[in-house]
């Protein structure tokens, strides 16, 4: 069970790149935990400090204004890269609850989903239009993301709406666990079993490689 | 009967349930798991009390973080050591098959899957890494899932995912001498861009890719997913059928001849149509080296770093600044002659036999340049065993590579081989990305020859001219 979201309010950090791939959002020097938590301290480790530990005070997250954020505005092809999930789990940990992107990467886009963290594609333009009001407003801005509406709202006049699957909507606003929807099928998996041993001599794959597969 | 896709006929035979939501129910046919995304997985199903629905379609190898030298020595990280003996726990605990440190199987999961005969037409395999789109080069739909995923295809051997588009990949021609299938990749991201297939399953078809051995079709669905494709794909042919047979896990006897029949007909009808279309003309493509941190920062060997100023957008220009920066390079400087400081041979792109053999071609004979450091570490132990009965061990040792044990080791440089800080490495792996290879390490992604040829070098070259002269030195 993760943690429902239906709306949420809160503060955006603004990192003006693109095709930011998990190898920054968790460098791997952090993935040999085998909890799912601990991560956030590693969020864009190398970028966050310096090489001596000390924070790189240029970088967006480390501003005074990015304090406490919880919605991330980045540019295209957010979480490119490595599968790995620890890149979510670091950002859930850090505290963000939804992030704002023209495009993601398709495996980064299924784990945020897994994990509550909303991944919301605007256009471009819509976009770009955030980062200038986050920049107009010195960095002290803030923003609604209603999934329940499925609406991105700013208070001040930026109203829009976006599109989310059916599927990953319920699941993020229940905060569903995936397994559990698909053990209630559960019969259909012993029947395609079945049907695939029935209607292919061949049967199914029989395992260690030995038996035929498809 | 309508026209279907190679992908599409995979897909259809694995639908187990269609969502009223619209996603698919798919079952999973072989499951690999490693000791880096699996862990908390497993923790997941002993806290919901579940089992592994079908472990005997479940193989777990290590690979991202072993070390690469001597495997009788202790593993020096505690932690990289508590996350193999996880494995090993989580293995026994589950009843899965396991290819640990002392199997003589062990490897790059990518590597062994194909090797041992367990990755064959028509399956839909996945696993707890992006690169699984490698397995795809025999006509499978493989691709990398994230750590809840790979609970979820544990817990029910089935994973759930809404039907992605198709695209084309059509490469005509045939590769000129000196240029390889890594080239050929390198050069259809730069063309695309690394979100130029996101969304879609990537089919390579043609007459360059008909052309291509099955270790250089791996090479290129390896890296589908840096064009941003989960899954690439290659129909399978008399080649992938030579390839598999007598494999241990390949099917024997009359399941053989009933498999290699159900095979046959893995392809695209005629008249099937793809929602997405690029075509690239082999014979055109030089070998290539990336300039930047992103696998699409590409340029053939014979062309210059880019300056910021000829790109379009803010975006990309704001890109590419950061980039040069990073990689300390100077807009206009030609690729080739730039001093490199390591090599790296190896990765489940590039460290299979043949990648070994056209390296060593190169190197033969010729001797490392002083100052540079290189290694070859193979993709898996049995690559490393056939390699020294060829006796190419000698040929690198000779030359002054470092000849290590199989793993994933500087591709990633999760266990002791990392750069250090501004070192600039010829790599044949995968992803130039900042800091992959160490914190500060510069990579220039390129193919087994040109990183031998720059080893030997000490500078990028280009392969084609460097090995007509007459050996340096
Ligand atoms: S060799 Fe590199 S890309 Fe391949 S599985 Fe290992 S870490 Fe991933």
């Amino acid at each position: 069970m993760t943690e429902p979201f239906v709306r949420h309010t809160g503060r955006l950090a603004a990192l003006p790149r693109a095709n930011v791939d998990t190898d920054q959002i968790v460098p791997k020097q952090f993935l040999k935990r085998v909890e799912r938590t601990g991560f956030g301290p590693a969020l864009f480790h190398d970028w966050r400090f310096r090489p001596d530990g000390s924070p790189n005070p240029d970088f967006e997250l480390n501003q005074l204004t990015a304090r406490g954020a919880t919605i991330l505005l980045v540019g295209e092809n957010f979480g490119c890269g490595s599968s790995r999930e620890h890149a979510v789990w670091a950002l859930r940990e850090y505290g963000f609850r939804a992030i704002l992107a023209p495009s993601f990467a398709d495996i980064f886009f299924a784990n945020c989903c897994q994990n509550g963290l909303v991944p919301v594609r605007l256009l471009p333009q819509e976009i770009a239009e955030l980062f200038r009001r986050h920049q107009a407003a010195g960095g002290e801005y803030q923003l609604t993301v209603d999934l329940a509406e499925q609406r991105v709202d700013d208070g001040l006049g930026f109203r829009t709406t976006f599109a989310m699957e059916p599927y990953r909507r319920e699941m993020l606003l229940h905060g569903l666990d995936e397994i559990g929807r698909t053990l209630r099928v559960e019969d259909r998996i012993g029947a395609y079993e079945k049907g695939r041993e029935a209607g292919n001599p061949k049967g199914l794959p029989a395992g260690r490689g030995k038996g035929e597969t498809w | 009967m309508t026209a279907r896709t190679l992908f599409e006929k995979v897909w259809v035979a694995h639908v187990v349930h269609q969502f009223p939501e619209g996603q698919a129910l798919l079952y999973v046919d072989l499951h690999l798991v490693h000791e880096v995304t699996s862990p908390q997985a497993f923790e997941g199903l002993r806290q919901a009390g579940r089992r592994v629905r079908r472990p005997a379609l479940t193989v777990a190898t290590v690979d991202h973080n072993v070390p690469t030298g001597d495997r009788a020595a202790p593993i020096a990280d505690p932690i990289a050591a508590r996350q193999l003996e996880a494995l090993a726990v989580n293995a026994r605990d589950f009843g899965l098959e396991l290819f640990d440190l002392r199997s003589p199987q062990q490897g790059i999961v990518h590597v062994i899957g194909p090797e041992l005969g367990l990755t064959q037409p028509g399956m839909v395999i996945v696993c707890g890494d992006s690169h699984t789109a490698t397995h795809g080069a025999f006509g499978a739909l493989a691709l990398g899932i994230g750590t809840s995923e790979v609970e979820h295809v544990l817990a029910t051997q089935c994973l759930v995912w809404s039907k992605p588009g198709t695209m084309e990949a059509r490469v005509t021609g045939g590769l000129a001498p000196g240029v390889t299938a890594k080239d050929l990749i390198l050069a259809l991201i730069g063309r695309i861009g690394t979100a130029g297939a996101t969304g879609h399953v990537i089919e390579y078809t043609g007459e360059a890719i008909r052309a291509l051995s099955m270790e250089e079709r791996m090479t290129v669905c390896n890296m589908s997913i840096e064009a941003g494709a989960r899954a690439g794909m290659i129909a399978p042919d008399e080649k992938t059928v030579a390839y598999l047979k007598g494999r241990p896990r390949a099917p024997s006897g009359a399941a053989w001849d009933r498999a290699v029949e159900r095979w046959r007909e893995l392809r695209t009808d005629p008249g099937a149509t793809y929602d997405k279309h690029v075509q690239l003309d082999a014979a055109e493509v030089a070998p290539q080296v990336t300039w930047g941190t992103s696998p699409g920062m590409v340029t053939p060997v014979t062309g210059c770093v880019p300056s910021p100023t000829d790109f379009t957008t803010d975006a990309e220009r704001r890109a590419v600044t950061r980039a040069l920066e990073y990689m300390g390079l100077a807009p206009g400087t030609p690729l080739e002659g730039l001093p490199i400081d390591r090599v790296f041979l190896g990765s489940c792109t590039n460290a299979r036999i043949e990648d070994l053999r056209a390296a060593a071609r190169t190197v033969r004979g010729r001797h490392v340049a002083t100052g540079v450091r290189a290694m070859v570490v193979p993709g898996s132990q049995q690559v490393k065993a056939q390699a020294e009965r060829e006796g190419l061990d000698r040929v690198f040792t000779e030359a002054g590579f470092e000849w290590r044990n199989a793993g994933c080791s500087m591709c990633l440089g999760m266990n002791p081989d990392v750069l250090q800080s501004g070192e600039r490495c010829a790599s044949t792996s995968n992803r130039n990305f900042e800091g992959r290879q160490g914190r500060g390490g510069r990579t220039h992604l390129m193919s087994p020859p040109m990183a031998a040829a720059a080893a030997v070098a000490g500078r990028i070259v280009d392969v084609r001219s460097w090995g007509r002269e007459p050996a340096a030195r």
